[in-house]
């Protein structure tokens, strides 16, 4: 047997050539979790099968900019007036593993307000809903990868999850990059908060360092003086893999 | 085997249950708009360990055209010329408050592999809900393909024969294609590391 890494990200036998996505281990939380009191009916107990990437795989919806309005980036202004709440903008990068770009993807985004409540009919948080803010935001990366959203700090808010439990606030983000391989939706969290320790959504995430990729951070290049504060955060995508020919 | 890698992947985190004010769309359940020639409706619940209906899931589905090809850059035969008005492939539906979602789509065509193997006609299926904390992802194949589904490379890898059922849709009366997603217990369905 001789194996051997191409330089190149495909693979080609039987004359269909396919890209193949990486595997990543360690990273995304386990589906059980007993911190999370929800997964417990929730989460297959079965095996998952190895899928291997094919063509159904290594394709996904290219969807956007019919989607897209011009305020959909912009959640301070998509009512009639301005929102409560600290200003922030909020930007960064698609990319992949390999650091490349992913460009022209939807990125599709909801959180609270500043006193910490969903504008959800299924929410009873005893905070104030804000006639000016709905929370919910869209936007396309751009050719080298990049997004930006104007936004209000969100706010921390009780789940019952268990005594005393408090979300740390958080904004959630959901992406498509360029495959079904790449789909994911996650959470950006702020930098310094108290309470991502205590959070069991977040700690469910093994690795700290992988953990860590979830917090946005600070930028005084990206706050605006007498305007907005400024975070940045990038968000990383599965690569394509290296084939190994046996 | 270790591969070298520039940056490290973001983590999963879940959709909690309030993506519903964002995730969709009034659109989002129509692959193909009501009424196209050939549509096919797939209709079915979500369901945890206990056998309850999960009201606030999320089922996602990715699919071929009926050429059995893609819109898509990375299809090495070229992308659908946009034959199919209007389908895009993709489809999205929330769970109702009875743990119901339902999807209008073309039934795709079979799918040709990098090791000569033939796929049956199939979606990719994602379902996202509070208290999942990645997407879990399926797939839905149909239940009149059944010389193709015998030796679909996927069915014929699961070990047991009696779970890839769970991965067949079912026939309804009207027409309609039922398939139910079990999370847990006796009626897991089959889920796969993608």
């Amino acid at each position: 047997m001789t194996t051997e890494v191409s330089t190149t990200s495909f693979t080609s036998t039987g004359g269909l050539v396919l890209p193949s996505y990486e595997r990543p281990e360690g990273v995304h939380p386990p589906l059980d979790f007993t911190g999370y009191r929800s997964t417990a009916l929730r989460h297959p107990k079965r095996p998952l099968v190895l899928l291997p990437h094919r063509l159904t795989e290594v394709t996904g919806p290219l969807l956007g900019a019919d989607l897209i309005t011009a305020t959909d980036a912009d959640l301070t202004t998509q009512h009639g007036g301005e929102p409560q709440g600290q200003r922030i903008i909020v930007a960064g990068r698609v990319l992949d593993s390999d650091g490349r770009p992913v460009p022209d993807t939807l990125i599709e985004i909801w959180q609270t307000n500043a006193a910490g409540r969903y504008r959800h009919s299924r929410e009873h948080h005893p905070a104030p809903l804000d006639p000016n803010f709905g929370g919910i935001g869209r936007a396309i990366t751009d050719s080298a990868g990049r997004y930006r959203f104007i936004t209000i700090q969100p706010g921390a808010y009780p789940w019952g999850n268990h005594y005393n439990a408090w979300r740390p606030a958080h904004i959630h983000f959901s992406l498509f990059g360029r495959a079904f391989t790449q789909r994911l939706v996650t959470q950006m969290y702020f930098p310094g908060d108290p309470l991502l320790p205590l959070d069991p959504i977040f700690n469910s995430v093994p690795d700290e360092k992988a953990r860590q990729r979830l917090v946005a951070g600070f930028d005084m290049d990206l706050t605006q003086p007498e305007w907005a504060l400024g975070y940045t955060w990038d968000i990383v995508l599965r690569g394509r893999t290296a084939t190994i020919f046996e | 085997m270790e591969e070298r890698r520039v940056l490290g992947i973001t983590p999963s985190q879940t959709v909690g249950p309030y993506f519903s004010m964002r995730l969709p769309w009034p659109d989002g359940p129509y692959v193909v708009p009501e009424g196209t020639p050939g549509a096919i409706t797939i209709v079915g619940r979500m369901y945890d360990g206990a056998g309850n209906i999960i009201p606030d899931g999320l089922v996602e589905t990715w699919q071929a055209g009926p050429d059995g090809r893609f819109a898509h850059p990375d299809d090495p035969r070229g992308a659908t010329a946009g034959g199919y008005h209007g389908f895009r492939g993709f489809g999205r539906c929330p769970t109702a408050p009875d743990g119901s979602y339902r999807i209008v789509t073309l039934k795709p065509g079979p799918l040709p592999t990098p090791d000569g193997s033939i796929e049956a006609p199939h979606l990719d299926v994602s379902v996202f809900a509070r208290g999942l904390l990645d997407r879990v992802v399926t797939r839905m194949y149909f239940p009149d393909e059944q010389t193709a589904n015998a030796v679909d490379p996927v069915l014929c890898s699961i070990s047991e024969p009696a779970r890839r059922a769970t991965l067949i849709a079912a026939p309804e009366p009207e027409g309609e294609l039922r398939f139910d997603i079990w999370l847990q217990g006796e009626r897991e369905t089959v889920f796969f590391d993608v």
